[in-house]
């Protein structure tokens, strides 16, 4: 796994936690559009999507795989790439759980917001270890260019 | 013609960068094997430790989920697309 780092616009940043607290207590969940370029990954658009987890959406979420084709094309619409996810975690810490490692797929950014009574506050960002056995975090540092939502 | 096997973004690190590769196989298992097989550090992200395909890996045979057909026993013939296509999930853990 090439370790690096994820550039997040402060309109991005100000995104995910925004989704966060306006889908609280559930949790909020999106694709992440941007370029790939090795040891640096930069963010550029977010794709909100569906928390399909109807049945237990205060700490969990999914992503099937309907939505995850639309987040492609929508990335392939825009001349980028789907580098990562972003979700939040209400009333609990932005680290991933086990649910979340089990769950994961190499390669992607993913990026988790603690949401605490409706507030969004610590943002972190991880990529799955190789091996699959745990997560390895990722710096998050401000991007220069100006980033839009969608 | 053999059968084409799309590979996802997040798993091509794995399977030497390659966005698709081709094989001859009769079955969606098959095909999934001689994957795992040539590409071995592909398979503990598409299987569990027990054999199983991990619920959110989802196997489409031209455009049709193998969930809904005959899952890895699905025939393919040549000219046939394998489509590995993801389900994204996570969440935290209830204190």
């Amino acid at each position: 796994m090439e370790k690096g780092i994820l550039l997040l616009g402060d309109d991005l940043v100000h995104g995910i936690r925004e989704y966060g607290a306006k889908d609280y207590p559930h949790e909020t969940c999106g694709a992440i559009l941007g370029v790939d370029g090795g040891a640096e990954r930069e963010a550029r658009v977010l794709f909100p999507l569906m928390n399909r987890r109807e049945d237990s959406p205060r700490n969990r979420f999914s992503v099937d795989a309907d939505d995850f084709r639309a987040a492609e094309r929508a990335a392939a619409e825009r001349g980028l790439e789907l580098i990562g996810w972003y979700h939040s975690h209400p009333d609990h810490p932005a680290q991933p759980s086990e649910f979340d490692r089990e769950h994961a797929w190499p390669w992607y950014s993913y990026v988790i917001v603690s949401v605490a009574a409706g507030q969004p506050r610590e943002m972190t960002s991880w990529r799955l270890a190789d091996d699959r056995s745990h997560f390895v975090a990722e710096p998050i540092a401000k991007a220069d260019r100006a980033a839009r939502t969608k | 013609m053999p059968i084409k096997l799309e590979i996802p973004t997040a798993l091509r690190p794995f399977a030497g960068k390659q966005a698709s590769v081709e094989f001859n196989a009769s079955t969606v298992g098959e095909a999934l094997r001689n994957l795992t097989t040539t590409y071995a550090d592909l398979r503990k992200h598409l299987y569990t430790e027990d054999g199983r395909i991990r619920s959110f890996v989802n196997i489409y045979v031209n455009d049709e989920d193998i969930r809904y057909l005959e899952k890895e026993n699905t025939p393919i013939k040549d000219g046939d697309t394998i489509s590995i296509v993801p389900s994204i999930a996570g969440g935290h853990d209830v204190l």
